[in-house]
């Protein structure tokens, strides 16, 4: 594609008389794994949800693969744009093939493509095909946000919304499923936008990192080139956090293994 | 079994089959209104407080009141119809019930309705418009089929009720399980009262049952457990009804009565005169007074009985008495010319209204007439039926004698006996053919300044049957016929406490005597 993928620009919005956003501007190009991190009331998850707009910006424009998000009809829109939350939200009086093939059927496409859509998707996102006639809530977390990430996956899309796709699962699993999304990202050659709070989980899968203050956005690079050249000292001990985790864990299982007879 | 039973038996097909028929249209329309309100009130809080709101002010309002509105209401909008676009519609029986069953019904559907939706969490929606659902879509795939199982247990709520208020249609004109109850009420029959009272409950408690089978496919997701639901209800609805298609066919005559026994027998008479003549005969009971005159003059009924001073007060608006004969020529004049309704002529008694005491209580106050009876009323309680205090003909007596009781009390016509027998009651407004009267020896008070008007009782016939060859000739033989004596025994044998008489065994008896 000739142009970026997602472009923003003064994108404002307030909640009564607090600005959640204060005039964000953004260009994310085909390919990129992008991370929008920050505290909490940063604006990042409301700046991720302009881009598929389950939130109408105040003012500012945004563009998606080139078409202007303000004009376009918003189903027609979030059809083409994947979209996983840390809830999940999976349609519980559906299956899971239910679920997964539920963008491809809004979208009209023939039950034998579908089929072979959903069966193809369990195994990219690495579930057994036989789970695929059970209700949700036979799956535990880690299957349950699998199958939430194929239901994204299911029209094929080339740009994905993640907002704490991870956040809710325990660290085993959410480590596997984070390294699992980011090989799909590459060989599926996606544009990926993903929100969140742990700084290594962005350092580990991005390639960009974005930081957000206050609606707006106070750092923007790869992680090294961050790392080397912000003058912020919150930003700097922001991204320093996870390598300072790992040094003082590094320490404590040091001091045990001494200890031991 | 017996025979009051095996009466109640053969009833039941026509009286289930209504009620089925009234209660199922009622809840398919009532669910057909409240599910888009619930919708509208889950979407928008503004609209929320006021449609649940109207709806729980609908609930207040007592349910025979709620169906007793809609008949002026209903009348009103017929003559409206007839006026501009000439067509009218029938303001009795079905329709008021319908429409006052459906607002009835609507409260638990609108609540749960609301509630479920807006219950659904808040990640499945967002989830759903994630994947590109337009808001239609949502609802439909995903709002509705969540909020399924907290909406079908409204309409369980909204099943049993409707089902138990449709019992309340009877007065209006409907024919239902209700018909058991108040002619039950008003005979003492109370096999009937009892039996009216436990089909209708049996009734309710299918209708649940069923419901609550779709209701638990909607939570299992069983489509298996909500079809045999539904075609259990379906088969249902449809087993009931059936026997209707063979009843009330096009031409048949439409027979009315008011609430009380001496109405239910004349109106056996006159239904076993024209079932004899070869007619089709279908019966409205129960009716009340105003609402009975009103039907026939717009051809819902075709024939009842009346009295001419109910009518001469009521329908007339007149307040002088010139006499029986000439209340009666002047009333057949009137209602000809106004309305079109003829009065075939008087059966040949009377039932007037009569204040009555018990012979010691009269006795020992020394009160013969109503003159006396004013000088005594302020010790003493009177006990009325349940419409004579707001009717002309009180006032007139009020007024003419200065009447001015301690108490005054309702009761259904037969309490009202009890109560004058057991002293609640010092004097009642009791009928003048009313078989109790002679039988428990009561003192009628005389009426020397002719304050209450005559009554005798009087055929009617609708306008649109006034030349029916048939029915003119099946009813004339009844006219001068039945007197005084033989109406109070007739009514005696269907009001006393033993060996009590049906309305149409009184009226199989009543007919052997004519002529004699």
């Amino acid at each position: 594609m000739a142009g970026p993928a997602i472009e923003l620009s003064g994108v404002e919005k307030r909640y009564g008389g607090h600005a959640a956003l204060a005039g964000v501007s953004l260009c994310v190009q085909p390919g990129e794994f992008t991370a929008l991190v920050g505290g909490s009331g940063s604006g990042k998850t409301t700046l991720l949800k302009t881009i598929n707009r389950l939130v109408t910006p105040d003012a500012g424009a945004v563009r998606v693969l080139g078409e202007d998000v303000a004009t376009a009809l918003p189903h027609m829109l979030r059809r083409k744009i994947g979209y996983v939350f840390q809830e999940v939200g999976l349609f519980p009086h559906l299956t899971v093939a239910e679920n997964i093939a539920i963008t491809p059927k809004l979208l009209g496409w023939d039950k034998k493509r579908i089929d072979g859509r959903v069966a193809n998707l369990l195994g990219l996102v690495d579930l057994p095909l036989e789970i695929s006639s059970r209700a949700p809530a036979a799956l535990s977390g880690g299957q349950r946000q699998r199958v939430g990430v194929a239901r994204a996956l299911a029209a094929e899309p080339r740009l994905m919304l993640l907002d704490e796709p991870f956040g809710a699962l325990d660290p085993l699993t959410r480590d596997a499923l984070g390294t699992d999304y980011r090989a799909l990202h590459d060989r599926l050659g996606l544009t990926t936008v993903m929100v969140t709070h742990d700084m290594a989980e962005a350092v580990l899968l991005a390639d960009r990192i974005v930081v957000l203050r206050d609606g707006a956005i106070v750092a923007d690079g790869s992680p090294a080139d961050l790392l080397a050249s912000t003058q912020d000292d919150g930003v700097r001990a922001l991204l320093e956090s996870p390598k300072r985790q790992a040094e003082r864990l590094r320490a404590k299982l040091a001091q045990a293994s001494d200890a031991a007879p | 079994m017996s025979p009051k039973l095996t009466a109640a038996f053969a009833l039941l097909p026509e009286y289930l089959g209504w009620h089925v028929l009234l209660s199922f249209s009622a809840l398919v329309l009532g669910v057909a209104i409240s599910l888009p309100l619930a919708v509208a009130a889950s979407r928008s809080a503004r609209l929320r407080w006021p449609l649940l709101a109207g709806a729980s002010l609908i609930q207040t309002i007592p349910s025979l009141a709620l169906l007793a509105l809609f008949y002026p209401l209903l009348l009103a909008l017929a003559t409206l119809s007839k006026a501009t676009l000439g067509h009218g519609f029938s303001a009795l029986g079905f329709l008021p019930s319908l429409l006052a069953l459906t607002l009835y019904s609507m409260l638990p559907i609108l609540r749960n309705g609301a509630a479920a939706i807006l219950g659904i969490d808040a990640a499945i929606r967002e989830a759903a418009d994630g994947v590109g659902m337009t808001s239609r879509q949502r609802l439909l795939q995903v709002e509705l089929p969540l909020a399924a199982p907290v909406i079908m247990a409204g309409v369980r709520t909204a099943a049993v009720w409707t089902i138990g208020a449709a019992t309340l249609s009877t007065p209006v004109g409907q024919t239902s399980l209700g018909n058991y109850i108040f002619a039950g009420l008003q005979t003492e029959n109370w096999v009937f009262v009892l039996f009216g009272c436990a089909a209708s409950a049996v009734l309710a408690l299918a209708a649940d049952q069923l419901l609550g089978l779709i209701e638990a496919g909607a939570a299992r997701r069983s489509l298996r457990l909500v079809l045999i639901g539904a075609i259990g209800l379906l088969i249902g609805v449809a087993a009931a009804v059936t026997p209707l298609a063979g009843l009330g066919k096009t031409g048949a005559y439409v027979v009315g009565a008011k609430n009380f026994s001496e109405q239910y027998i004349l109106a056996e008479l006159m239904a076993g005169r024209l079932e004899k003549a070869g007619a089709q005969v279908s019966r409205k009971e129960d009716l009340g007074s105003a609402v009975a005159y009103r039907a026939l003059a717009a051809g819902e009924l075709d024939v009842y009985v009346d009295y001419s001073g109910t009518l001469w007060t009521n329908a007339l608006n007149r307040k002088d008495n010139p006499g029986r004969a000439e209340v009666l020529k002047q009333l057949s004049a009137e209602l000809k010319k106004r309305d079109g309704v003829v009065v075939l002529g008087s059966l040949g008694f009377e039932n007037a209204y009569a204040l009555t005491m018990r012979p010691d209580r009269a006795k020992a106050l020394g009160v013969a007439s109503l003159a006396d009876l004013a000088r005594a009323a302020p010790r003493l309680t009177l006990g009325s039926d349940l419409e004579f205090l707001s009717r002309p003909e009180w006032k007139a007596i009020e007024d003419a004698y200065g009447l001015n009781f301690k108490t005054k009390r309702s009761y259904q016509p037969t309490f009202m006996y009890r109560a004058l027998a057991g002293g609640e009651a010092d004097v009642i407004s009791a009928f003048s053919s009313d078989g109790r009267i002679a039988a428990d020896k009561l003192v009628i008070l005389t009426d020397p300044k002719a304050a209450i008007p005559p009554y005798d009782a009087v055929v009617l016939i609708s306008p649109r049957r006034a030349g029916d060859k048939r029915l003119l000739d099946a009813l004339r033989p009844l006219i001068g016929k039945i007197d005084v004596a033989a109406m109070q025994a007739a009514n005696y044998s269907v009001d006393r406490d033993q060996n009590k008489a049906s309305p149409a065994e009184a009226a199989k008896a009543l007919e052997s005597r004519l002529g004699r």
